[in-house]
């Protein structure tokens, strides 16, 4: 877990033991009154381009300490889902709560400070600022007017070793020279390092090998297992059940089905991403009342 | 200091990079590594050329070194100091600023108005400051709020600038007699000038600024990466137009030491004041893509290149071969830039 800590021209920088540890815990154990109830609800979604409909009647539960895998095709809305919950643009309707309670979300802003960080598909770091900078950026802390570099350094080291991080040698890294597992490690560490509830991350294994992979579904799985309600966005169904606790499949806008992980097969999920239901999941057939009458007159012939 | 001291070595620690790599890391540290070192070599290639100049100088003419001529070297380095610091800002952001000396032509020009009028030094140094920021202020809100590419607008303040201080004073120079400016001018502390320590003062802000506030950090990501600054909440449109005045308030400074060096307010074109100030950066290891920049670098470029008119005059080279030297010394530095990154 030290592994991080130890710099490399052993300029160890002076941690004050006592903020280290309210820091830990107030990131360890996040207040929720009833630990299953959602986090955020998003009941009756919509929202259009134009004349496109893109989101339609989208319902999402959110729960603290649970993977929530967003699975769909090309095209379904997941993106401008989460950029509806992160306050990018906002829905056209629908009810939008946060701990049981009505919000609104216009701005990033307004999702931050609801405790919401969003790592985007395109990451956006900046490769010529080392891994510090970049978990600062725009929300750097200050000692009068000049950075104060010792405690961001203190808290990223710290940040980076709760989430067990032991592959970055130093924070004083440029972004530039790591790897692309490292990358979205640290543009992950970045959004918990604001004592975060909730974690979307879209596709953040996406260009990854499998080794670095491993590693990110490790630290999206150690988010969650701090309590930290969790959305990933993939395409790849291994990883999916591998990390999510809960599925939530979108297809042509509309959320057909918000189910556990252990209770849905492999070939049920690529159902419902692909046609939109599977078995009894999902969408009703759009022939169900007709089949059922059949089904019901075949049966009255055959008795 | 201790947060400097790491970076550096986070930035500059080639040599033990591959070693904690983890298996699954592209298998080509040594390479980059290598391309690392010459990229190191190249950040330092002002401080490298500088060496180099001193010592073939210094053998052919042993003045060269002698505490007089090194006095007036710094003192004629001091302008280009300070004008080149205001370009790397802007630089930094992946703009250039190629107004720089037109406005330092016009603050003298607007210093010479006031001073004329009898207003006073104080008012007559602040009235050029101001009148430096403004037009940086212009090319600040034109590029970042107008959107027009940052060589189009400040080449189009050139012409303004240069014009307006043609008109302003009539085409003709103002002779400024001011005791205090003469002692800005001639006084020295050792072998510092007062101009030059102005100007070794502002280069020191410049590093804090650039390094130790958020400001500083904001001006590198802009650079670096504008969309990603963006998303993360950096306020890019603002840093650009910030950078602009900066670039802006120091060519109004600028002015003030030119105008006690030549003791007139003069409309004159300081068309090399521009170039050499884009050379200094260049030479200072700055990146003209932005994201990449130091103080330093560019403070040692511009006595590069004082050093080096300094040097040819003493040997007796003719003035003409002076342009052509900074030109080869300039090209030989882009081309060591090429190993950045
Ligand atoms: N700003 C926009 N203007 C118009 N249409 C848009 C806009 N953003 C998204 N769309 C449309 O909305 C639909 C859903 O897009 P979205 O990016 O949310 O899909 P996605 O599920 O994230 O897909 P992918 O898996 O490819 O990332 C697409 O048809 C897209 O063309
Ligand atoms: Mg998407």
């Amino acid at each position: 877990m030290f592994g991080l800590l130890a710099d490399p021209i052993g300029q160890t920088t002076r941690l004050n033991v006592e903020t280290s540890m309210t820091t830990i815990t107030a990131a360890e154990s996040v207040p929720v009154a009833d630990p299953t109830a959602p986090l955020l609800s998003l009941r009756g979604v919509n929202k259009s381009f134009g004349a496109v409909d893109v989101l339609r009647g989208v319902d999402i539960d959110i729960r603290p300490g649970r993977v929530t895998a967003l699975v769909g095709d090309n095209g379904a809305g997941k993106s401008t889902l989460i950029k509806g919950i992160a306050g990018i643009h906002s829905f056209d309707a629908g009810e939008y709560t946060f701990e049981g309670k009505p919000v609104t979300v216009h701005s990033p802003k307004d999702s931050n400070a609801l405790g919401i960080e969003v790592v985007y598909q395109d990451l956006a770091l900046c490769d010529n600022l080392d891994v510090v900078q970049n978990m600062y950026l725009g929300r750097e802390l200050k000692k009068s007017a000049l950075l104060d570099e010792d405690t961001m350094e203190a808290k990223a080291k710290e940040t980076l070793s709760g989430l067990s991080v032991r592959t970055l040698k130093s924070v004083r890294t440029l972004v530039a020279s790591l790897s692309g597992g490292q990358r979205q490690t640290v543009a992950i560490a970045r959004a918990v390092l604001w004592n975060s509830r909730i974690v979307i991350l879209d596709e953040p294994t996406a260009a990854l090998g499998v080794a670095q992979t491993e590693q990110v579904l490790l630290l999206v799985r150690r988010l969650a297992d701090r309590g930290l309600g969790v959305v990933l966005i993939s395409h790849n169904l291994t990883d999916v059940f591998q990390v999510a606790d809960d599925i939530a499949v979108l297809y042509l806008g509309q959320m057909v089905a918000q189910v556990e992980a252990k209770s849905v097969t492999n070939n049920q999920v690529v159902e419902l991403i692909t046609a939109g239901r599977s078995g009894d999941l999902g969408l009703k057939h759009p022939m169900a009342d007709v089949i059922e009458e059949g089904a019901s007159k075949t049966g009255g012939v055959s008795a | 200091m201790t947060e400097t001291s790491t970076r550096e070595t986070a930035s500059g620690g080639s040599t033990s990079r591959g070693a904690g790599a983890a298996p699954h890391t592209p298998a080509r540290p040594s390479r980059a590594a290598g391309l690392r070192d010459l990229s190191n070599w190249a950040d330092w290639a002002a401080l490298v050329g500088l060496i180099v100049l001193v010592v073939i100088f210094q053998s052919l003419n042993s003045t060269f070194l002698s505490p007089g001529n090194i006095q007036s070297m710094l003192v004629a380095s001091a302008i280009l100091i300070v004008l080149a610091i205001g370009q790397t800002f802007v630089v930094a952001t992946a703009g250039i600023d190629l107004s720089v000396a037109s406005t330092m032509t016009l603050a003298a020009v607007v210093f010479g108005m006031v001073f004329t009028a009898g207003h006073g030094l104080p008012l007559s140094m602040a009235a050029a400051v101001v009148a430096g920021a403004m037009v940086g202020l212009v090319n600040g809100l034109l590029v970042a709020r107008g959107r027009i590419t940052d060589f189009i607008v400040t080449l189009g303040t050139l012409s303004a600038a240069s014009g307006l201080a043609l008109i302003l004073s009539d085409g003709k120079p103002a002779t400024i007699i001011s005791a205090p400016l003469l002692k800005l001018s001639t006084g020295s502390i050792g072998i510092f000038g007062y101009s030059v320590i102005v100007a070794l003062v502002i280069a020191l802000i410049a590093h804090i600024v650039l390094f130790r506030t958020r400001f500083g950090t904001h001006v590198l990501a802009t650079g670096g990466n504008a969309e990603a600054a963006n998303a993360t909440g950096v306020r890019t449109k603002r840093v650009k137009t910030w950078v602009y005045v900066i670039s802006g308030v120091l060519a109004g400074i600028g002015s003030i030491l030119l105008v006690a060096r030549v003791g007139a307010a003069e409309p004159a074109a300081n068309t090399a004041f521009l170039l050499n100030s884009v050379a200094a950066v260049v030479l200072g290891g700055v990146s003209l893509f932005g994201g990449r920049a130091t103080i330093i670098g560019p403070v040692i470029g511009a006595l590069l290149l004082t050093a080096l008119v300094n040097g040819l005059t003493l040997l007796g080279v003719s003035q003409f071969y002076q342009p052509l030297s900074v030109g080869i010394v300039v090209v030989l530095a882009a081309f060591l830039t090429r190993f950045q990154k």
